[in-house]
Order: C-alpha cells, then sequence, then structure tokens
C-alpha cells in the first residue's frame, strides 16, 4: 500500500475541492472495499479524504412516501431503521442479504453504491484487467467466468456489479443526489453505473471529485409490497450469483405496475425494464412472468461458464412475482 | 486510565498521524503511518494480540473487535480514522474477577479448538447480542417489524461474518443461546 | 494415602487451553513479544515457469522504512538435498506461478507490504502445463504414494470377474484442488543469537522442523529451538516445514535482527500444499444383490516439478470393502505447479468421496438398500493384505446410525419428496482411516510436594492433544488429574512425530504413558528425592514389534439435504455421524473434532473447489470470499456418536484417531442425498447450483 495523506473534510464543499485539486486523491466512507483493494494494490491514492465525519448520516421520510437517505448511514443503520423496514423492507432485504454484521456496520451507503467489481481477475495486479490497467486484455472473457456478466458486456470487461442494495435502489427509481465542483445535482441511480463499452475503467457517470451526499427515493405506492431473492454459493456471507428485487402492484389480477431489477448479471444494477413492459397490463400467471424474464434476457448473451444465470434469473423472477402476487392484498 | 506515551515514528512527514484512541479502558497516544489498520495498530504497537489476522481483507471475521459498541472487522479500519473513539477487544471483554458470560459458555461448549478465530466470534457474538436487544433483523427474520426471536437459524446467520475452519460452529451457536437465554 | 483417584480418561473436560484462548492470552507464533523486531514479506513469482532474469531492488530498498530485499542473489546459502520445496531463494529458477522468489525486510508490516509490491522481477519464461487431465502426455506411475503404500495392487483377475458380473458400473469421478485454509496463516517469528536459531512457529511439529532447519543452515540440531505452543490450525498443511520458517530464518540472519513472516492469505492458496485435483475411474462388478465380485479404482493425481507428492487416493479401496478380484492404481503428472501435500486425510478423502458414491450407484443398480449393501460387502479380514483386523465395527456404525437417522423408513426412490420448494433426500456413506502409531519420547517427572510433570513434544492444533495427554498420564500415574501438568509444543521436550494422520494421540499418548508407568513403579519402592524424580521413555522399539494386524477406524455417515427446486441450492438439513474409533479419551474434544471433518466434508461437498486459471497456472479465487468455505449459516444439525470399542491391539491409549475420520466418506455421503433428493448424480465436485439447474425435476 502507498503512503497516503490523509484529511478530514470540514464539510462537502471542502471535500469536494480538496478531490477536484488531486488527481490521486480518494474519498474514504466505511473502507470496507477500498481499503481492501488498497492492501492489494488495485487502487493507490495519494491523498485519502474521510467523508464519514460529514453531516450525512440521517434517514429522513420525505413527503409522499418518499425516502432521503445520507451518504454515509451505515449499512446496518439504514436496514435497522424502523422506517425502512415498514415503508420500504426491500431495502431491508436487499442489504441484509449482503456482506456480513461486522461489514454492515461499517459499509456506508454512498460507498455500497460505488464498491468495485468482485471479478477476481480486476482484484489481482499479477493478471491483464482492461478495468485497472486500460489496455491490459480482459483475462476473465475466456478465464473463469463463471460468476460474471450474461448481460451488457463488452469485449473489454465482463464484470459485474456486486451490490445488493444498488439492485433494490434501482428498482425503486432512486435519485442520487452529487454535489461536485459545479455544485448539487442529481441523477437518476439507473444512469449513475455504466456498461463497460470501449471503457471499463469508466464505471458511474460521475467525473473525478463528484461526492454522493444521498439518495432519494420518490413515493411508490405499492413499494411494502417486495421481495428481494438472492441465490449465493454458501448460506450467508457471500455475494450474489444472481438476484431480483421485485415490487408488484395487482388490481383485479391485473398487472397495474410493477419494479424489476437483477443483480450479478452485468457491469451495473440492471433495471429490467422490457419485462416490466411485458407485465403491465396484463392479467398475471406465471406464465406471463416467466415470458416477460423471457422478454428481459433475450439480450443475454452468456458467457462460456455462466449460462445458468439465464434460467436462475428467470426462475427468481417468476418465483419472486408469483409470490408477491400470490400474497397481493384484494 | 492513560497508558505512557507510545515511542513511534515522529510525525514529521504527512503520511502519519497523531490520534488518541482508547483501547478496553486505556487512553492511548498513537503516531501512526496512516497506512495502518486497526487490526495492525492492535497487535503490533499495543501487543493487544488477541484480535487475530486470518485473511487481512474482512473476509474471516478473526479481527472483529468493537469500535464504540459495534462489531466491526479491524483490519478494514484504518487507525488514522479513530481519533477519540473507543475499542473494546477481546482482551476487554473478561470481568476484573472472572470470564464473561459468552467466554465461560464457549469453553463451556468446546464453541473452539485451534481458537484462532475465537477472540473475533466473541466480539463479534457481543455485538450480534446487542444488536438482537435492539430488534434488528436479520435475512433469516420473517417479520422485519416484529421483535427478532433468537432462533437457531438467527444465530447461524447473524454469525456468518466469522468463519471457522475446525468448524465449531454448532458449539458456538450453543453457547451464545445460553448466554442469550441467561439475559 | 491419597484417595483413589477417580480415572480421567472418558471423562468430558474442556480444553486445558481453553481460557487462554478466549481470553485472547494463547500466542501464536508471531504473537510473541520481542525487542527490535523487523517484518518479512514474502515476494511470489509472477512467472509459470521459467528463470529470473533480473531483479531491481532499487525501488524498494527507497521506501522508508525497509531494510533489505533477499532473492537468490544475495541470500544466505542453504544445503541442497534437504526438502525442494523449501530450497528457497537459492536459485533464479521458477517452478511455478507463486513461489516464493524474494523476500522483503522492514521496520514495519506498512512497509515491508509496499517494499514487495515494488520489487521488480524480470522473467525469461517457458511454456508450461498447469491443468490434470486423463490423458495427459506425461502421465507416470511413482514408485510408492503417500506416505509409503505400494502404488498399484491387485488380486484375482479384476478384468475376468468385472466382464462375467451381473451388474456393471464404470463412473469416473472428479475432484478439484482444495486449499486447507487454517484460519492463522503459516507464519514463523525467527531469531539468531550467537549461532542459535529460536523459531516460533505455526507447524504441526516443533521436532522435524528443528531437524530440517539444522540441516538447512548446517547447524547442529541443539542449537535449533522451535515453539509452537498454540497453532491456529494446519488440517495437514502444516504437517512439515513449509516456506516461511525458512523465509523467516533466512532474513532474520541477512538483517541480524528478529523477523516476523506471516504468510498472507492469498500466498496460501499454493506454496504451502493443497489436495490435488484428483480423476478417479471406479469398476464394480456384483452380482444382482450387489455382493461385490471384481473392485478396480484407478486414480489420477498432480504433483509438482520441485518434488512428488502422490496422494494415495485409491487405498481406500484396498481394504475397505470385500471382492475377491481386485485392482488399484495411482498416475501421476509432473506440472508447473505447486507441490500438492497433505490435507485432512489425504488419500482417503477424496478416495472415499469416489468409492462410497459409487456404491451408492451400485445400490441403486441393484435395487439394494445402501446400507444393507454395505453390510453385505463387509469384510472379515483386510482383502488387502490378508490380516485380521484389530476391530471392524463398520456395520455396527452403519446399523447404529440408521437406527438414529431413522433410515428404515426411507423410500429410495430418487427425486421423490417435495417440500414447497425443497427436493428432499438422505444418503449414506462409509468411512474408515488407519490407525497407526508411530515411535515418540516422553519424561514424566515427579515433585516432592506430590505433582508431576510429564513432558512430550505433541502439538495441539486445535485437537485436543494437550488435554488428552493429561488425562492419560493422569491415569496412568493413577493420581488425580489436577496433580499433574503437561508440556507440548517445544522442540526442547522430547522428540515426538507431528500432528498428522490420526496418530497423534495413539503415539504420543504411548510414550506419555510408559512414562508415567515407569515412573510409578519407581516411586513404589522410593520416595521422590528432594531434587526430583524423572523417567524418559522411547517406544520405538515397542511399537516397531506390534504385531501385524489390519487397524481401522471406522465410521458411518447420514445426511439429509434439501435442494431448491428452481435454484439448485443445496442446503445440508442433517449430518449424522457414528464412528468406532476406540477408546475416546475426551468427548467434548473428540466430539468437536469429529463435526470438525464433517463440516469439512460438507464444505467439499459443496462449497470449495480452487479454479485454476490455465494461462497463468495459479487458482484465481484465492481468498475466503471466493473460495468459500462452509459458515455458521451452512451447518445446520450435526451429530457425531461413537460406539464404545475396546481394542486391545491398538497401543495402551488404546485409541485409533479422530482427526481425520470425519471428513471421510462425509462428502459421498452429501452427493448420494442430493441425488436422492433430485435424481441428478453430480460426479465432479462441488454440487454446485449451476451444474443442478436444468437437470432438476419438474415440479
Amino acid at each position: 500500500m502507498r503512503a497516503f495523506r490523509y484529511h478530514r473534510p470540514a464539510d462537502v464543499t471542502e471535500a469536494v475541492a480538496l478531490l477536484d485539486a488531486e488527481p490521486e486523491a480518494a474519498y474514504l466512507g466505511g473502507g470496507t472495499n477500498l481499503v481492501d483493494l488498497m492492501k492489494l494494490g488495485v487502487q493507490r491514492p495519494d491523498l485519502l479524504v474521510d467523508v464519514t465525519g460529514l453531516p450525512l448520516d440521517t434517514v429522513e421520510a420525505l413527503p409522499h412516501g418518499g425516502l432521503r437517505i445520507g451518504a454515509t448511514v451505515r449499512n446496518s443503520d439504514l436496514a435497522a431503521d424502523p422506517m425502512v423496514r415498514r415503508d420500504h423492507p426491500l431495502l431491508s432485504r436487499a442489504l441484509l442479504a449482503g456482506a456480513s454484521g461486522q461489514l454492515r456496520n461499517m459499509a456506508t451507503t454512498a460507498g455500497n453504491l460505488l464498491q468495485r467489481t468482485r471479478c477476481v481477475y480486476f482484484q489481482d495486479t499479477g493478471k491483464a484487467c482492461n478495468k485497472r490497467e486500460p489496455g491490459t486484455g480482459c483475462a476473465a472473457r475466456h478465464g473463469q467466468n463463471r460468476d460474471l456478466a450474461i448481460l451488457g458486456w463488452s469485449e473489454l470487461c465482463v464484470a459485474t456489479h456486486p451490490s445488493d442494495l444498488a439492485v433494490a435502489l434501482v428498482a425503486l427509481d432512486a435519485v442520487v443526489e452529487v454535489h461536485d465542483p459545479g455544485g448539487a445535482r442529481e441523477i437518476p441511480l439507473v444512469d449513475l453505473h455504466r456498461t463497460p463499452g470501449e471503457h471499463p475503467e469508466r464505471e458511474t457517470s460521475l467525473p473525478h471529485g463528484a461526492l454522493i451526499t444521498g439518495v432519494r427515493i420518490p413515493p411508490l405506492p405499492f413499494a411494502r409490497h417486495c421481495t428481494y431473492l438472492k441465490v449465493r454459493d454458501r448460506a450467508s456471507f457471500a455475494f450474489a450469483v444472481g438476484s431480483v428485487a421485485a415490487a408488484l402492484d395487482l388490481a383485479e389480477d391485473t398487472v397495474r405496475d410493477v419494479r424489476l431489477a437483477y443483480g450479478a448479471v452485468a457491469h451495473r444494477p440492471w433495471r429490467a425494464y422490457r419485462a416490466e413492459e411485458a407485465l403491465r397490463g396484463r392479467p398475471f400467471t406465471a406464465e406471463l412472468a416467466a415470458q416477460a424474464a423471457d422478454a428481459e434476457l433475450a439480450a443475454a448473451r452468456p458467457l462460456p461458464h455462466n449460462g445458468f444465470k439465464v434460467p436462475l434469473i428467470r426462475n427468481l423472477t417468476v418465483r419472486a412475482l408469483t409470490a408477491l402476487a400470490g400474497a397481493a392484498p384484494r | 486510565m492513560r497508558s505512557g506515551r507510545e515511542s513511534g515514528k515522529p510525525a514529521d512527514d504527512d503520511r502519519s498521524s497523531r490520534i488518541t484512541l482508547t483501547v478496553n479502558g486505556v487512553d492511548h497516544d498513537l503516531t501512526l503511518d496512516n497506512r495502518t489498520t486497526l487490526l495492525d495498530a492492535l497487535r503490533e504497537r499495543l501487543t493487544l494480540i488477541g484480535s487475530k489476522k486470518g485473511c487481512d481483507h474482512g473476509q474471516c471475521g478473526s479481527c472483529t473487535v468493537r469500535l464504540d459498541g459495534r462489531r466491526v472487522k479491524s483490519c478494514l479500519i484504518l487507525a488514522v480514522t479513530l481519533d477519540g473513539r473507543t475499542v473494546v477487544t477481546v482482551e476487554g471483554l473478561a470481568g476484573p474477577a472472572d470470564l464473561s458470560p459468552l467466554q465461560a459458555a464457549f469453553v463451556a461448549h468446546d464453541a473452539f479448538q485451534c481458537g484462532y478465530c475465537t477472540p473475533g466470534q466473541l466480539c463479534s457474538a457481543r455485538g450480534m447480542l446487542d444488536e438482537v436487544a435492539r430488534d434488528w433483523p436479520s435475512a433469516v427474520t420473517e417479520d422485519l417489524t416484529a421483535p427478532v426471536e433468537l432462533t437457531d437459524a438467527e444465530v447461524r446467520e447473524r454469525m456468518s461474518g466469522n468463519l471457522c475452519r475446525c468448524a465449531a460452529y454448532p458449539h458456538i451457536v450453543a453457547a451464545i443461546r445460553d448466554v442469550a437465554a441467561a439475559r | 494415602m491419597s484417595a483413589p483417584p477417580v480415572g480421567a480418561v472418558g471423562r468430558e473436560h474442556p480444553r486445558l487451553e481453553g481460557r487462554d484462548k478466549v481470553t485472547g492470552t494463547a500466542r501464536y507464533a508471531v504473537e510473541y513479544p520481542v525487542d527490535d523486531v523487523t517484518y518479512g514479506w514474502a515476494v511470489p513469482a509472477a512467472a509459470t515457469r521459467g528463470r529470473i532474469s533480473r531483479i531491481d531492488t532499487a525501488q524498494t530498498l527507497a521506501v522508508p522504512g525497509v531494510l533489505d530485499v533477499l532473492h537468490h542473489g544475495n541470500a544466505p546459502r542453504l544445503a541442497p538435498g534437504v526438502d525442494d520445496t523449501l530450497f528457497l531463494l537459492q536459485e533464479p529458477t521458477v517452478h511455478y506461478r507463486g513461489e516464493f522468489v524474494a523476500v522483503v525486510v522492514a521496520e514495519t508490516l506498512e512497509a515491508a507490504r509496499e517494499g514487495a509490491r515494488l520489487v521488480r522481477i524480470d522473467y525469461d519464461t517457458e511454456a508450461h502445463s498447469t491443468v490434470l487431465s486423463p490423458h495427459h502426455p506425461s502421465l507416470y506411475r511413482p514408485d510408492t504414494v503417500n506416505p509409503g503404500y505400494p502404488t498399484d495392487t491387485a488380486e484375482g483377475d479384476f478384468d475376468a470377474a468385472f466382464a462375467a458380473a451381473e451388474v456393471q458400473l464404470d463412473t469416473t469421478y472428479r475432484t478439484p484442488a482444495y486449499h486447507n485454509n487454517p484460519m492463522e496463516p503459516h507464519a514463523t517469528t525467527a531469531r539468531w543469537r550467537d549461532g542459535r536459531l529460536l523459531v516460533h512457529d505455526s507447524t504441526q511439529g516443533s521436532t522435524p522442523v528443528q531437524a530440517t532447519l539444522a540441516q538447512l543452515f548446517g547447524l547442529p540440531p541443539e542449537t535449533v529451538r522451535v515453539i509452537a505452543e498454540h497453532v491456529g490450525g494446519g488440517f495437514g498443511s502444516k504437517g512439515a516445514p513449509k516456506a516461511p520458517v525458512v523465509l523467516a530464518a533466512l532474513a532474520a540472519r541477512q538483517v541480524d535482527r528478529p523477523v516476523r513472516l506471516a504468510l498472507t492469505r492469498q500466498q496460501l492458496f499454493g506454496p504451502i500444499g493443497y489436495r490435488t485435483p484428483t480423476i478417479q475411474r471406479v469398476r464394480l462388478g456384483a452380482d444382482a444383490d450387489g455382493r461385490i465380485a471384481a473392485v478396480c479404482h484407478d486414480a489420477i493425481s498432480q504433483t509438482s516439478k520441485v518434488q512428488e507428492f502422490a496422494e494415495q487416493t485409491a487405498v481406500y479401496t484396498r481394504s475397505m470393502y470385500a471382492g475377491r478380484h481386485r485392482r488399484t492404481t495411482h498416475r501421476l503428472v509432473r506440472l508447473d505447479v505447486p507441490t500438492p501435500f497433505w490435507m485432512r486425510a489425504p488419500g482417503e478423502c477424496p478416495g472415499a468421496y469416489a468409492l462410497e458414491s459409487a456404491l451408492d450407484e451400485l445400490a441403486t443398480a441393484c435395487g439394494v438398500d445402501p446400507v444393507e449393501l454395505r453390510v453385505r460387502n463387509d469384510a472379515t479380514v483386510d482383502p488387502d493384505s490378508g490380516q485380521p483386523f484389530s476391530s471392524r465395527n463398520l456395520v455396527a456404525c452403519l446399523r447404529e446410525g440408521a437406527r438414529r437417522f431413522d433410515w428404515a423408513d426411507r423410500d429410495p426412490t430418487p427425486g421423490a419428496r417435495r417440500l414447497g420448494r425443497w427436493l428432499i433426500g438422505t444418503g449414506v456413506a462409509g468411512a474408515s482411516y488407519p490407525a497407526r502409531s508411530r515411535a515418540a519420547t516422553a519424561t514424566a517427572a515427579a515433585a516432592p510436594d506430590g505433582t508431576f510433570e510429564v513432558r512430550v513434544n505433541a502439538t495441539d492444533i486445535g485437537t485436543g492433544a494437550r488435554t488428552a495427554l493429561w488425562q492419560l498420564a493422569a491415569d496412568a500415574l493413577a493420581v488425580p488429574a489436577d496433580r499433574v501438568a503437561i508440556r507440548v509444543g517445544d522442540s526442547d521436550l522430547p522428540p515426538a512425530p507431528v500432528a498428522g494422520g490420526s496418530m497423534g494421540t495413539a503415539s504420543w499418548g504411548w510414550a506419555v504413558i510408559r512414562a508415567c508407568e515407569q515412573l510409578r513403579q519407581r516411586l513404589r519402592d522410593t520416595a521422590v528425592p528432594a531434587e526430583g524424580l524423572t523417567v524418559e521413555v522411547s517406544t520405538a522399539d515397542e511399537v516397531r514389534a506390534q504385531r501385524p494386524l489390519a487397524r481401522y477406524a471406522y465410521g458411518a455417515h447420514f445426511v439429509q439435504v434439501r435442494v431448491d427446486a428452481d435454484t439448485g441450492e443445496v442446503r445440508v438439513d442433517r449430518m449424522l455421524g457414528v464412528f468406532a474409533v476406540g477408546r475416546v479419551v475426551n468427548p467434548t474434544t473428540a466430539r468437536s473434532q469429529l463435526i470438525g471433518g464433517m463440516t469439512m466434508g460438507l464444505s467439499m461437498a459443496l462449497h470449495e473447489e480452487g479454479l485454476l486459471d490455465e494461462r497463468y497456472g495459479d487458482w484465481v479465487n484465492h481468498d475466503l470470499a471466493t473460495y468459500h468455505i462452509s459458515g455458521c449459516a451452512d451447518v445446520e444439525r450435526i451429530e457425531a456418536y461413537w460406539l464404545p470399542e475396546e481394542d486391545p491391539d491398538l497401543n495402551p491409549a488404546r485409541v485409533k484417531g479422530i482427526g481425520e475420520i470425519g471428513i471421510v466418506g462425509s462428502a459421498a455421503a452429501v452427493a448420494n442425498a442430493v441425488h436422492h433428493a433430485t435424481g441428478v448424480r453430480i460426479r465432479d465436485l462441488p454440487i454446485r447450483l449451476d451444474k443442478l439447474l436444468d437437470r432438476l425435476p419438474a415440479g
């Protein structure tokens, strides 16, 4: 690990100015991923700007059932927040499905969204990775890629985004509040993470120095009627092999509205718009759910070792939606 | 209590820092390389070797300590971020007279073999029981809004951040259940 | 005279060092206070095969706090021919990716880590071969297999008997590379003073470490002291001296200061050994009732170009079940990979997975209950050696397990039980492991105050050995145990073999009991003199004179699994093991050992797999986030029982060893249960959801 300077900024403006002035500076949140990657030599910041002391650690109700989550709210606090548990249980479910109790006590909301891929080639500086070192190649493309992407990948990168929370948030149309030297702005979470394309080293649409200060969730009348299903290779404390976040609004057995997102299938949390479109306005059946999943997964291009993710996500979609339909308030 | 000042490297460069850290009730003034993790500060500077380094990447839980009352993995926390904070390690779990109930239950149930993950298991269990007392749900909690009932399945899920290659898991669960029942 | 002592052996007792372990005061290898200590950091090779053409240490030496960089160009010389895996930093040759080629020594861990990253090494590389395959052009027949068994065996005429059999089964099973992953990474503190070397090492046996270091550094053995008071697990991987102890000793000599050197978790995936991948063809020829007439087990595994290690994969099949016509073979390939080594029940563990799976397939093929099939094929004498068994209670284990597991109610139809989304199934497997003893020495000393101290260089790596030996000593001395102190884990103590091969308590206990018996005998005639009275024994002659018998521990595993019909996820509802292991000295620690082995079998069946990337020649999932071992949530209900077994032909402790029998067969029982649940037979471990997903019965 390279020796680095450390600073605790007094406010958001100072934090943003510090990073703006230093191309090799990085924000430090819970550290659960950054410190890990610094030890591996994958990230080598010269300056760490510790944002955990900034006043961004509250969860607030917004009018009409919306929610604002401060960037430094710890994952465990967010998952346990009574309001979140009651009104936005998808967030609690997704958070509690991830990591471990200790890590959730450390990790922050923004840090969770900005965590890097767990692709083993990215994490090993002895192996080729275009994300870590542009131009070196993607060893995963023809390597051990069982855990990696089936959707939206490019020949340069087949990594997946590892967050569970991001899958839930992207399903709920969350908006990210960002400060950069130009001031404050907002971007839909679905636009925060990129597909790798020609530039896998760019994981988000944020420029260097931009600081996420919070996440807002707009009102969603059926937010309580949701589920998060996560499949992993052991019973707990493992990243997803595939996950589905779903919320369903049925009226007289007809899908009035639906939110669906997939995890561990792409370089970003994957909002399943095509599937949603296939569901809306139609009488709900398990067959419809399967057709909807197929509509979304028609674009899937499995890698040599991860073809199973297509039926897995399909089955999870059907299970999630049929469970919600079966338990729907009538 | 306050210990004698640690003789560290002088803070004459901008890549090390002075912090005050309270560990097991003792205040320590430390000058640390900014890169030093809480785990390495405990083990190498304060000679508190109870906290273990099993993976150094937050993947095994052997380094678990309590930071301001919460269980955390000390290998992924930079000590420089902890100025003024309070840490309790396994060395701080026992009372002045005897083992804490959790420690005694671990011995009684043979909840370890090689013992290397044990300090982390104990600190994690301690923190986990507090989380249960605050009705924090887990991934296996059926109803997110109901009070938590501490079943075996709940303990297993909540302790899954602490690996044990000797696989004392069922004995760890039994030891924790014993202590929880007595609370 | 004091009251007659209550026997300590057979009674539950918390492990003696329990308090130290729960208070964090038990010291492991790099936790001893050392003045002027420095930190070593091993540098792995980034080439798979070739030679170092240039090492540039300038950037490393410029890091504040870095003291030195050792490599083949400047490291102290070691004696060749001692152990080629330990001939480190002596030559520019690179045998495998990850081989340690340099060590950075620094004032702090932070400087050492950064310094290691900055060592620039150029390599002249050569083409490499890193993947085991059944048709590899360089397959060969080793002279023997670990730890000295014949490579191939044959009785009768397998080919003819197989061809003539009513039921023929011919299947191939594969197991991947497994990594031991003890929770404490291999680590050493080394210091030199006046030509003497003192090391604290994380090892399963400090006697061989002492001998090896003395040879490597050209020292009289008595000038080397190796301490291993507490060891954070080993599971075989610390069963011989490994790289860290050599690197630390080299570094400490080079910088003339004490060195602490711990491997990182990532560095454990290869250089310290691993369980070789295996490819195992099993053929069974039986009559329609499932009685085996012909059995053949052909095993292929890998070794390195550094040193040969031949996993004894098919040895399990030689003695486990009856069958007149039998053949076993072992073939090896030397690859450009690290040298495989012991991992909990080397040979028996992967071999039993194959044979016990094949027996399940035979039971299905014959329509015979798999417990009954095993009972029908029980052996009365060792089919391999023709020798009688000292005791053989396999059938009793099967019967007792079946009773406890309510096996009689089982419907044998595969894929026929569904509970909501879950497919439910149960499976059984047998288990055996040799009950061996090795020579050891021990002393027993009486003090005038009526207390005793017993010394033996056993190592307690978490097995409970310290406590068991203390119990054995108390009974042999016929005194209350609280008057006895036991000392282990230091090469200054009487030499003794490693903790391995389930031989520890048998071997150390033998010496302890004999020392205590002789001391007791001496004290019949004399009072304890003021300076105390010590007797020392060696069991070499007695062990050598053991009468030739087939000595094995036995067991039976019963497992229930549930398989998610939509996702293929497998969960183990219940594991139940019944074992016949001779006398159980301490039920408390014995139970922990047995369930620990069973759980490692669960982990093997469902979770563990080293994923090799052929292009690089190393395992890409080299940490605990990507190489999964079973966690707390994976172990739901697990029970270990043992039968009362008195076997007079074992050793004075009358024990068979319990460290490995728990893992033998347990993965097969899981795999057999998965087949029963789903109708899908997975013949390559681990059983992951992707192998099941598209093959599950429709709901």
